[in-house]
């Protein structure tokens, strides 16, 4: 958010000082849920909590939150759903635009857009959150099931999407984040990272959606150069839904099958992960791929690490242009790691980790037909050695992550 | 802060008078609490809101937001004795104490109006729904749905918006701000006078104005197209505004083709973007995602987000006719 720092001083004063005076407001589920729900998300005050009781609510229009420091919780992802089959506006079943909320056990379900959006909204956790479309993957279903955007601080922890016709978890030009313990099914993008820095994901499982966990930097935003990241110790399994993305979205373009995806961005390690099946490609990475003309974006990959990675099976389907004839010039299954032979080479830690296809790709932009695929053997991935002078203090990128206090608002 | 603004002003609010004013109640413009009838403020001499009491001046905009046909009338309130500021093309500088207050209404019924006040600690947006026999309106922070039939004969289910949303689109960089009246989007006249009555410190620059909508035939296409997509679109499609992520920007200012979205790919448009590749393919509006958004009233899709629940078939010829003439 780009308040001035006295009112960020203010409004955190305020958030800390309020839980003095907090109180607790009880909606219920029933008639007119719509605006009792909505009438207590305005009046609430910082320190506050709105308690949804167990139920039902039926509602008709997106929901928004403003004021720092609240907490919305439920009686639980099962219990309390936010029913939003009969939405008739808004973009989104919740908006969140202040700072310091929390959004704990509770679901979503059949928003027309997105699910729950915070913007602009620091220090955010969602907490063992549901968001479901209850039709299974389809082009109608909204975009993004949980959407944090342009914020500092973001804790995703324990929540549960389904069929998002785009990202089931989407955190875009945000910072310090950490996306971990998550359940993401049949959406076209399990998790997806992108023009964002300092992010760990870490402990989901992402299974049956088109491609599993993305991390992408894109032109001709008002944050770009995405990196600082750590994808580790995810379960990435089976990720083979036909992509269902309606065609303008980059989401659209990946293939059926992908593991995990690291379009440009810098400094990404993918660590300890364990993919299984997934039919495309377990680990890819690749340049931005479309023409552009925003002169301070990077399309390349740039220091990429994979390692320690366990793989099962996978790359015996690939979706690629001449994917059959590729498959079968590695005996009926490509590598664990496809690379399209643009900016730096991934460096690995040696045994699968290592085994690659690159398509040498000529240029930035160029088409699949150019491609001159052969195998790969990714050099060893060694810790940098950083010449300092005596006294000085090494230089390094902060411990990707949300801050540990934010810890404190997603325990049981 | 809303407490401390309380404390301040609860001596003033104990001592103001409580029968309907026929001036308007400046304690009800800045107390830090929500009133619950629109008649507390003072703003009209008469029940049905049309009279606009002392300092109350009507304004028209050169090309208006579009709210389902909704037929609207403006008004802006400046204290006694305080002006508002000109700032070159753009906002008029209002004091705290001001108000800005618009009448929604349908076949000459009204059905809500729409508040912004500048009180110490910032502006407030509060919408009131008016009742069947039209003598008050009430608050209603949650908003509303209500049943109506436009001009164009379509029934709807038309929003009121609740608190938040009003933020939603009244917002810069957090915080709430007006979104006009701007001096590109006023007339001459109209400035002239307000500044000839005092309320206004001098006449604002305009370099280049928005022209009338109803001249959109005469008028350069591009001119009223851009003014258009000013009024319906910027409030969120700016730098600083709710769609800020999106990186299109659709002010009358703005001149970077890409922002403008020529050639630029969707962001986070999800299925907002349909079958399409760009914002807008110049020469080509029917691959365009500004005219997809713009010409759909399905939720998720249907741009602007809020306050629109059919088609606006009087502006969309107007932005067809403005991609299809771009090379």
């Amino acid at each position: 958010m780009r308040m001035p720092i006295t009112i960020i001083a203010a409004a955190s004063a305020l958030a800390l000082a309020a839980p003095l005076h907090a109180k607790t407001i009880d909606v219920a589920a029933g008639e007119g849920a719509q605006t009792r729900l909505q009438e207590a998300l305005i009046l609430a005050e910082p320190g506050d909590t709105v308690q949804l009781g167990a139920g039902r609510f039926l509602l008709t229009d997106g929901l928004s939150l403003d004021v720092n420091g609240v907490t919305l919780r439920g009686a639980g992802m099962d219990a309390s759903v936010l029913d939003f089959t009969g939405q008739k506006g808004a973009g989104e079943g919740l908006l969140v635009t202040s700072d310091e909320v929390t959004l704990r056990d509770f679901a979503v379900e059949n928003t027309r857009g997105d699910g729950i959006k915070s913007k602009g909204a620091d220090n955010v956790v969602y907490y063992r959150i549901r968001v479901t479309w209850t039709g299974g993957p389809k082009e109608t279903n909204g975009a993004y099931g949980i959407y944090p955007v342009s914020s500092t601080g973001v804790l995703v922890d324990g929540c549960k999407v389904s069929g998002a016709s785009d990202a089931g978890i989407y955190v875009g030009q945000s910072k310090a984040i950490t996306v971990r313990y998550n359940y993401v099914e049949q959406s076209v993008a399990g998790i997806e990272i992108e023009n964002s820095r300092d992010a760990l994901v870490t402990g989901n499982l992402v299974t049956r959606n088109t491609g599993g966990i993305l991390v992408f930097d894109l032109p001709n935003l008002p944050v770009m150069g995405g990196g600082n990241t750590r994808i580790a110790d995810n379960l990435v399994i089976a990720n083979d839904t036909p992509n269902f993305a309606p065609k303008g979205n980059i989401v659209a373009g990946v293939p059926r099958g992908t593991g995990v995806m690291i379009m440009a961005n810098e400094l990404i390690d993918v660590t300890g992960n364990t993919l299984v099946a997934n039919p495309t490609g377990q680990v890819m990475v690749v340049a931005y791929p479309k023409p552009f003309t925003d002169k301070t974006y990077n399309p390349l990959p740039r220091g990429v690490w994979i390692v320690n990675n366990t793989y099962v099976g996978g790359g015996d389907d690939p979706q690629l242009p001449g994917g059959d004839q590729l498959k079968a010039a590695f005996g009926g299954a490509l590598p664990p790691v496809l690379w399209d032979g643009l900016g730096e080479a991934p460096l690995a830690s040696g045994g699968d980790d290592a085994r690659a296809l690159s398509l040498n790709l000529p240029a930035q932009g160029a088409g699949a037909e150019l491609a001159r695929p052969a195998p790969l053997t990714l050099a060893r991935a060694m810790p940098q050695i950083v010449p300092v002078a005596p006294g000085a203090s090494v230089p390094r990128p902060p411990k990707p992550g949300a801050p540990s206090a934010l810890d404190a608002r997603a325990r049981p | 802060m809303r407490a401390i603004a309380a404390a301040l002003l609860l001596s003033a609010a104990v001592l103001a008078a409580k029968p309907a004013p026929r001036q308007v109640n400046d304690t009800a413009v800045m107390a830090a609490s929500f009133p619950q009838t629109l008649a507390e403020f003072g703003f009209f001499t008469d029940d049905a809101g049309t009279r606009p009491a002392a300092g109350v001046t009507p304004y028209r905009l050169q090309t208006p937001l579009w709210s389902d046909g909704a037929e609207k009338s403006r008004y802006l309130y400046v204290p006694r004795g305080k002006q508002a500021r000109a700032q070159g093309d753009g906002l008029l500088d209002l004091p705290v104490g001001s108000a800005l207050i618009k009448h929604f209404a349908f076949a000459g019924k009204l059905i809500e109006t729409r508040v912004l006040l500048h009180r110490a600690d910032g502006w407030v947006a509060l919408p009131y729904v008016w009742d069947a026999g039209q003598t008050g309106a009430k608050l209603a922070l949650a908003g509303r749905r209500i049943d109506l039939v436009t001009p164009a004969g379509q029934a709807i289910s038309y929003g009121v918006p609740n608190k938040n949303q009003c933020k939603d689109c009244h917002n810069l960089a957090g915080i709430t701000m007006p979104i006009g009246p701007k001096a590109y989007n006023l007339s001459a006249q109209w400035l002239g006078s307000f500044a000839k009555a005092g309320r206004l410190d001098k006449v604002p620059q305009v370099s280049r104005r928005i022209p009338l909508w109803e001249d959109r035939a005469s008028a350069p296409v591009a001119a009223a197209a851009r003014g258009y997509l000013d009024a319906n679109c910027a409030h969120c499609h700016n730098p600083q505004g709710a769609a800020s992520n999106s990186g299109l920007y659709l002010g009358w200012l703005e001149q970077d083709p890409l922002a403008l979205g020529m050639n630029k790919r969707p962001v986070a448009a999800g299925r907002g973007a349909g079958s399409h590749e760009f914002d807008i393919v110049p020469g080509d509006p029917d691959s365009s995602i500004l005219v997809y958004r713009f010409t759909s009233t399905e939720g998720g899709v249907a741009m602007p987000e809020l306050g629109r629940e059919s088609r606006d078939r009087e502006a969309e010829p107007v932005i067809r006719a403005w991609i299809a003439g771009m090379r």
